[in-house]
């Protein structure tokens, strides 16, 4: 049921779809009047009667403030993995090449030498305002280099998105309209072989197949500033199409098995009994009810799309956010690989909660948790 | 028959033969002397350049975080950048090693080989139409000596004590003679820069035969020909894209699908399958890089000489070449130096793979239970697997090797010269002297094998200022036995540089100097359609 999907990276809330809609109660809204945490402080009567009116925005506020708590946390958990990791900027960078007198040097400049804590509150202070500091390394503008980087990573998972997620959906439908019958195993076959191939395999036979034996697509997928949208569109195209074959089937499966799922209920038998379409059925009276976990599943994938490529980039030797980070970790350049965390674990809690929101709108029932 | 005279002609075109080689080997095959001369003739004439085109090459190690100035370049890719677009004082001959004149047109040593002068030469413009001047080549040289800086130079200057103009030209004090300072200066790290890069290290601006016209680190760089390049024996191609490639399939790939026509870095596992494709050609350039399994020699059990030799006996150095160089390679002879380094001792005999030696050896050092060896990838392509054939090689000796693979994150900073026995790997230098002086010297930070010998030193010292050719040659057999027979490095391979281009590639320089035709790849080639 929960097959492994591409859960690469920091799964800050429970991101396992289960069997059952997920209820709300993971989003923090109180379910019983105990207020704890976060609501006790704004007052409670006030708060109580705000989130039973407007349980929808209660929950965007209160995952709000969590967020900006998670982010801190996530940068404070980044900063100390870097601290444990053998060898410090100074030595790694020069690599076998670091004399004591450049690594001297180096650590000095950089303020290596002082208390790590003094250090991360520095790098906090200028965070805040928005200001991530300049690479260690390449002694560029770390905002500058992200803004380049970040847009050719959701360029390549816009792009991705947009073909693996009607697909996915519309393949798990077709698959239960079908169920048990040839379309049905076609494609389960289909999505389980994807599932088992690693992604960079993936991406070697559509290379190969693809750009040298055949010819017909571009091949290295680098993009570059001077490039027109047209050519980043076609020199993206493999690397789109290795995505959206390792996401595909993931989200296709649980939309499968999310509808069946409410397929074996009784309102659906009664629309049976009523002589519906099946189609009729699964979309006006299973679908809403299985959307739920669908979303949730979604989200993952999208969050991965972002988050989780750096094999595919580094396969298609393409300049995304995955590669840069990989890069300054390998050299410790803490400030990148801080702003790097943070935008990704962004990303992540971003993304859940617009699912939370999202199934809390297309069903109803889950605003009131039982 | 006519595949062997294919292969001479690809041999003189490569300019792996000279004319007098090439007549030798033909007559040796039967090929008639006038026949051979036409032969020869075709090949050298296919050897006229072609101006223009737009080459691509597809190369490992670029990183986001590569910095723009010179002083720091480390990665491969930024060797190749800053070969394109700037010129050092002295180059190094791409066969025989010795310094020939670049922005510096002659030089003239004192007696004592420890005051040199450089004439600069004149008439040179930098990329944005500057005159380079004398103040230049003074400032940029005080920025690389500089304690401050963060140069990769700063060993080779340290031996500079001062630097100075007389009139037009540049004198060099240091602090010992040196007969080998020219080439010292050819260290890619110190390109010539306007006001020495005081006030703009990130510029890129220099004398070379290309204007960087885009770069994005660790993604790409491009390139444009400088018209007023004061050289015409260079700088071929219009236009150059360095693409960074870190995967080797993807280099691969990109290669025999014929997006870029050179890439770096083959991995001779894979260089088979690359062979097959028509239109690829593995160039593969004998180096002075070397792998070491390299024991400290103050740290017991390896403060014993008897034991230091059982364990080079049983290495079996053959099987290394075949087995993990995939045969591009040579066999070490435990010093660091081979016949590519001017001034080579030849004729010591070449050390084999002796079961019996090394038990006898392993006996006489008194020392019973598992030796251990750490190693990591990190320290040469097929560390480990090198580590577990030495194992396999040593237990026919009776000699037992523990091997422990440690991870490669922080392998050069808590292993390699720290603990006792471990692999790593060492580029080459441009001379014996600065090789010894950097690994081998008592004193020497990255004396890696804990090495400490006075009588070594002293002669080292020696040999560095000696101007006699002869006398100097000899100091240095002396230096090599000692190494060899004493030491504490177990030397069993030298590895070829492997890259591969396509076909349309033509002229391209073997250079001993460094891999990537030390760099000077983008520059010598030239595309033929």
């Amino acid at each position: 049921m929960t097959e492994s999907g591409p859960m690469t990276g920091p799964v800050l809330t429970d991101g396992t779809a289960g069997e059952q809609p997920r209820s709300a109660d993971l989003s923090g809204v109180p379910a019983k009047p105990n207020p704890t945490g976060a609501n006790g402080e704004i007052g409670g009567t006030f708060w109580r009667r705000f989130v039973f009116r407007r349980p929808l925005a209660a929950l965007i506020l209160q995952r709000l403030g969590l967020s900006v708590g998670l982010l801190f946390a996530v940068s404070l958990m980044i900063f100390g993995g870097i601290e444990a990791l053998p060898g410090d900027f100074a030595t790694t960078y020069l690599g076998q090449s670091a004399t004591p007198q450049a690594v001297e040097n180096i650590r000095k400049d950089l303020g290596l030498d002082r208390p790590w804590s003094e250090r991360y509150l520095n790098w906090l202070g200028g965070a805040v305002k928005g200001d991530f500091g300049t690479s260690w390394a390449s002694k560029n503008s770390v905002s500058e280099q992200i803004g380049n980087r970040l847009g050719n990573s959701l360029f390549l998972a816009f792009f991705a998105a947009l073909i693996s997620v009607p697909l996915a959906v519309g393949l798990g439908m077709l698959a239960v309209q079908f169920r048990n019958r040839m379309p049905d195993k076609i494609i389960n076959v289909i999505s389980l072989a994807a599932i088992s191939l690693p992604e960079f395999f993936i991406g070697y036979l559509l290379i190969m197949f693809f750009a040298v034996k055949w010819g017909v697509a571009t091949f290295p997928a680098t993009v570059y500033e001077s490039m027109s949208f047209t050519e980043r569109l076609s020199a993206i195209a493999l690397p789109v199409a290795t995505l959206v074959l390792v996401v595909l089937a993931h989200m296709m499966r649980m939309t499968r098995a999310a509808i069946l799922n409410v397929m074996s209920s009784a309102y659906v038998e009664t629309a049976e009994l009523k002589g519906l379409s099946t189609f009729r059925i699964i979309a006006r009276h299973a679908a809403p009810n299985a959307v739920a976990p669908v979303i949730n599943v979604i989200a993952l994938n999208l969050a991965y799309l972002v988050v989780g490529v750096v094999v595919v980039e580094v396969v298609f030797v393409y300049p995304g956010m995955g590669q840069y980070m990989v890069d300054a970790v390998t050299v410790r350049d803490m400030p990148v690989v801080q702003a790097c965390g943070l935008i990704f674990a962004a990303f992540y809690i971003f993304l859940n909660m617009a699912a939370d929101i999202l199934a809390i709108l297309a069903n109803p029932r889950l605003r009131h948790p039982r | 028959m006519s595949d062997y005279k294919d292969y001479l002609t690809r041999q003189v075109m490569l300019g792996k033969m000279n004319r007098r080689e090439f007549l030798g080997r033909a007559a040796a095959f039967g090929i008639a002397a006038s026949n051979a001369g036409t032969l020869f003739a075709t090949s050298a004439a296919a050897q006229e350049p072609k101006r223009g085109g737009h080459l691509k090459l597809g190369l490992e190690g670029a990183a986001a975080t590569d910095s723009r100035d010179p002083a720091k370049a480390l990665s491969q890719f930024m060797f190749v950048v800053g070969r394109n677009w700037g010129d050092m004082l002295v180059e190094s001959h791409p066969t025989t090693g010795a310094p020939v004149p670049a922005l510096a047109e002659s030089w003239e040593p004192s007696a004592d080989a420890a005051t040199w002068t450089f004439t600069i030469r004149k008439g040179v413009k930098f990329h944005d139409g500057k005159e380079l001047t004398i103040d230049d080549v003074i400032k940029t040289l005080q920025r690389h000596t500089d304690d401050k800086s963060e140069s990769g130079a700063l060993g080779v200057m340290k031996s500079i004590k001062e630097i100075k103009a007389d009139g037009d030209k540049l004198v060099l004090t240091l602090t010992e003679g040196n007969a080998d300072m020219p080439l010292l200066l050819s260290d890619y790290h110190l390109i010539i820069q306007p006001n020495g890069g005081l006030d703009k290290p990130d510029a890129m601006i220099g004398t070379g035969p290309y204007k960087v016209a885009s770069f994005e680190p660790g993604v790409r760089a491009t390139f444009e020909k400088n018209a007023d390049d004061w050289r015409t024996d260079r700088g071929y191609v219009d236009s150059i894209e360095l693409i960074a490639m870190n995967d080797a399939t993807a280099r691969i790939a990109a290669l025999s699908s014929g997006q870029v026509h050179y890439i770096n870095r083959v991995d001779p596992k894979t260089v088979s399958l690359l062979k097959r494709a028509p239109t690829v050609e593995i160039l593969n350039t004998s180096g002075r890089g070397h792998y070491v399994f390299i024991m400290h020699c103050n740290t017991a059990p390896f403060d014993n000489n008897d034991l230091r030799m059982a364990l080079k006996y049983a290495m079996d150095r053959e099987t290394m070449v075949q087995r993990i160089l995939g045969g591009y390679g040579k066999v070490g002879n435990d010093f660091p130096i081979n016949d590519t380094y001017a001034l080579f001792p030849e004729g010591i005999e070449q050390r084999a793979y002796d079961p019996d030696k090394a038990a006898f050896h392993y006996k006489k050092s008194g020392h019973s239970g598992p030796v251990l060896l750490r190693t990591s990838d990190v320290a040469f392509p097929g560390a480990v697997d090198a580590a577990v054939l030495y194992q396999e090689s040593a237990k026919k000796a009776g000699i037992e090797i523990e091997v422990k693979r440690e991870p490669g994150d922080g392998y050069w900073t808590n292993v390699w010269n720290v603990q006792p026995f471990s692999t790593s790997y060492w580029g080459g230098r441009p001379t014996q002297d600065q090789m010894y002086s950097t690994a081998y010297l008592s004193n020497a930070d990255w004396n890696d094998t804990r090495f400490q010998r006075p009588d070594f030193d002293k002669l080292l010292l020696e040999a560095r200022s000696e101007l006699d050719e002869a006398k100097r040659k000899d100091m240095y057999r002396t230096l090599a036995m000692t190494v060899r027979d004493e030491g504490g490095v177990i030397l069993p391979m030298f590895n070829d540089f492997v890259n591969a281009a396509t076909k349309q590639v033509k002229g391209y320089v073997h250079d001993i100097g460094n891999d990537m035709s030390n760099g000077y790849v983008a520059t010598r080639v030239w595309l033929d359609a």
